[in-house]
């Protein structure tokens, strides 16, 4: 168990593709950290760097007060989950797990006792003499976990290891993940690029872009202060409305309706990205006066309640509300309007 | 696939025709007249045949020199095999972990199987040719008078360097390609669990090329046994006199040159037969100890 420290890493491929750009990360002891982003964004990458499968250009990486920027991968005491589980197809589930204990040369019994202890908590004890190739999904899932568990490493890496798992699976997967992780209190590295993952699972999230971070911060700062256009389109489902706007003495004109802010919030004349949750508006009370009239163009029925999706003007939006009565075309609306964002059109960066 | 695919039933057959005439004119009928023949005792002028039941195979089996030959060529073809296997293996091991210039060097290494077996002879003899050649004069240096063709082990250790070296280049593709398709991951996790480079080898990726070494194994040893005629023949040029040959290339001195067409055909048969037992042999107890994915 360790504190792992990522001090301003950058990662150069030939030909001076930049995939990592100074990137700096704290990570506390027994933190589950999150890596999240899209395809390309560099938190593979950056993960990969910590474990010692890519060479880092600049910057230093710490883990437990040690620099381990040219440590051996066997030396930097860390255990990585894998995309695909990487098991060796060769050995039995037992061997798999107790492969990386024999080679830094822990004695039998020690090697029994975890592999057993590993093996009770992740529910494979009838499967050890088992080949990976006999087993479930799931399963080779678990014993990539329980090969990870049984070294007691500084540190847990993760790259995206549900990814290859049905939905179902999935779900309960990152139960077990997270449940585990609190137990052991191994500080955790985690990649993925699903948002719900991160959400769900994550004590702090990293959001990635272009190999910079947009924002470190917990699951609710992260959806509910989205420091930019982007961490507030990526995080959270159904996805932030984000739409054009412009500011006119305090209040937000879309189309051809203006918003009245009554102070609410401040906001700076000119074009402004007004991004909006769909559960921060709702159909306004009869008699109340609304915000907005959104133009309904179709609902998604989703059981628990429906999403509605309209537009204003050129502006297309999505509020969630409980399911009920239909909807007449023309639906009068509220704005939570403490719960707005508004960024700057250019930069993307939040006002 | 669906039966309907064809018109008429017959034309799958007519699809494998040329196949299989091609393999019963030039292996099932050969082999029956072989067997055929391996009981008769054959006028050398062809004016008729005398059945002269298994004396053939006990005359073979009771010599002297066919029993020496058939010594040489089980060790023959256990050097051959290995030295090929176990060199190729390193190659691809070495050139798998090369990542600059990593084309040019698997180029190289690979051309050499592009060269014919009696050429690789001829350039092979060139090496140690008694004049010239330069592995001659290596072995003088180290004050060893060397004399191919003359010396029986001598000419042995040159039929075995030229073999081996023709059959590395083949080994050095399949091994490289089985290198080549352990998926990096696996490589990776073994990279965090394993620190010495050398043992993560031997527990990993060797195990992973069990099936393209077992492959290699069967293709070697009938290399060593029977491809290997070119570059014996092109050593010992016709006149095998008191130089090492293999079984193969005494079927070939006994029936062509010698116009012993029973004997011949007998040795033959022992030849068919040792190649049956030892591939079943190969299949049934080594395959089974291969992990096949």
């Amino acid at each position: 168990m360790a504190h792992v420290t990522i001090d301003r890493v950058s990662k150069d491929y030939q030909a001076g593709v930049r995939a990592v750009d100074s990137v700096s990360i704290d990570i506390a002891d027994s933190e589950f950290i999150v890596l999240v982003g899209p395809s390309g964004c560099g938190k593979s990458t950056l993960l990969r760097m910590v474990a010692g499968l890519e060479t880092i250009t600049e910057g230093e990486i710490g883990i437990g007060g040690r620099v381990i920027n040219h440590v051996d991968p066997a030396d930097r005491d860390i255990a990585m989950v894998f995309q695909n589980y990487a098991l060796y197809p060769h050995m039995t589930v037992r061997n798999n797990m107790a492969y990386g204990l024999k080679n830094r040369g822990m004695n039998r019994a020690d090697i029994e006792k975890r592999v057993a202890e590993a093996a009770a908590i992740l529910r494979l004890q009838d499967y050890l003499e088992r080949r990976p190739r006999q087993l479930s999904g799931g399963q080779r899932q678990r014993v990539a976990m329980g090969r990870a568990i049984v070294r007691e490493p500084a540190a847990f890496l993760f790259d995206e290891p549900l990814s290859n798992l049905d939905a179902k699976l999935r779900v309960d997967m990152r139960g077990e993940i997270k449940q585990l992780q609190k137990r052991l209190g191994t500080t955790s590295i985690y990649v993925t690029h699903d948002q719900l993952e991160a959400m769900t699972m994550a004590d702090r999230i990293v959001v990635l872009n272009g190999g910079r971070i947009e924002q470190i911060g917990t699951p609710l700062d992260v959806y509910r202060q989205p420091q930019s256009a982007f961490v507030a389109s990526f995080i959270g489902s159904p996805a932030m409305n984000l739409i054009t706007a412009r500011g006119e003495s305090g209040n937000l004109v879309i189309g051809d309706q203006t918003v009245v802010m009554d102070g609410a919030m401040t906001v700076p004349d000119g074009p402004v990205t007004l991004g909006v949750r769909a559960e921060d508006m709702k159909p306004a009370d009869h008699g109340a006066t609304a915000h907005l009239e959104l133009a309904i163009d179709y609902v998604e029925e989703l059981g628990a309640g429906r999403l509605v999706h309209g537009h204003v003007g050129d502006a297309r939006l999505a509020l969630s509300t409980p399911s009920g009565e239909p909807l007449s075309d023309l639906l009068p609306i509220v704005f939570d309007r403490q719960r707005l964002h508004l960024f700057d059109t250019a930069t993307g960066r939040r006002l | 696939m669906k039966r309907t695919q064809f018109s008429s039933p017959v034309l799958p057959y007519l699809f494998l025709l040329p196949q299989m005439t091609v393999v019963f004119i030039f292996f099932y009928w050969p082999s029956v007249q072989a067997i055929q023949s391996s009981f008769y005792l054959e006028d050398p002028f062809g004016f008729g045949s005398t059945f002269v039941g298994l004396s053939n195979y006990t005359d073979a089996l009771g010599s002297g020199e066919y029993l020496k030959i058939a010594w040489f060529t089980a060790v023959f073809t256990i050097v051959v095999t290995f030295l090929s296997l176990s060199i190729g293996l390193l190659l691809a091991a070495k050139a798998d972990g090369v990542i600059r210039g990593s084309s040019s060097y698997k180029t190289l290494l690979i051309c050499v199987y592009a060269i014919a077996p009696p050429v690789a002879g001829l350039i092979g003899m060139m090496f140690f040719d008694q004049h010239i050649g330069p592995f001659v004069k290596l072995a003088a240096w180290a004050g060893w008078d060397m004399k191919v063709g003359i010396n029986y082990y001598d000419t042995a250790f040159a039929m075995i360097v030229v073999s081996v070296w023709k059959q590395i280049p083949y080994n050095f593709i399949f091994f490289l390609s089985g290198l080549q398709g352990v998926p990096v991951s696996i490589r990776e996790a073994a990279a965090i669990d394993c620190r010495s480079p050398a043992r993560r080898f031997r527990t990993v990726m060797l195990p992973l090329l069990a099936p393209t070494a077992f492959f290699l194994l069967v293709i070697n040893m009938t290399y060593s046994l029977f491809d290997t005629f070119g570059i014996i023949d092109v050593i010992v040029k016709d006149k095998a006199a008191n130089n090492p040959i293999t079984l193969v290339y005494k079927v070939y001195m006994d029936g062509f040159r010698g116009n012993d067409i029973g004997g011949s055909s007998a040795q033959s048969v022992i030849l068919m037969i040792v190649v049956f037992v030892l591939t079943v042999f190969q299949f049934r107890f080594i395959e089974r100890r291969v992990h096949y994915n």
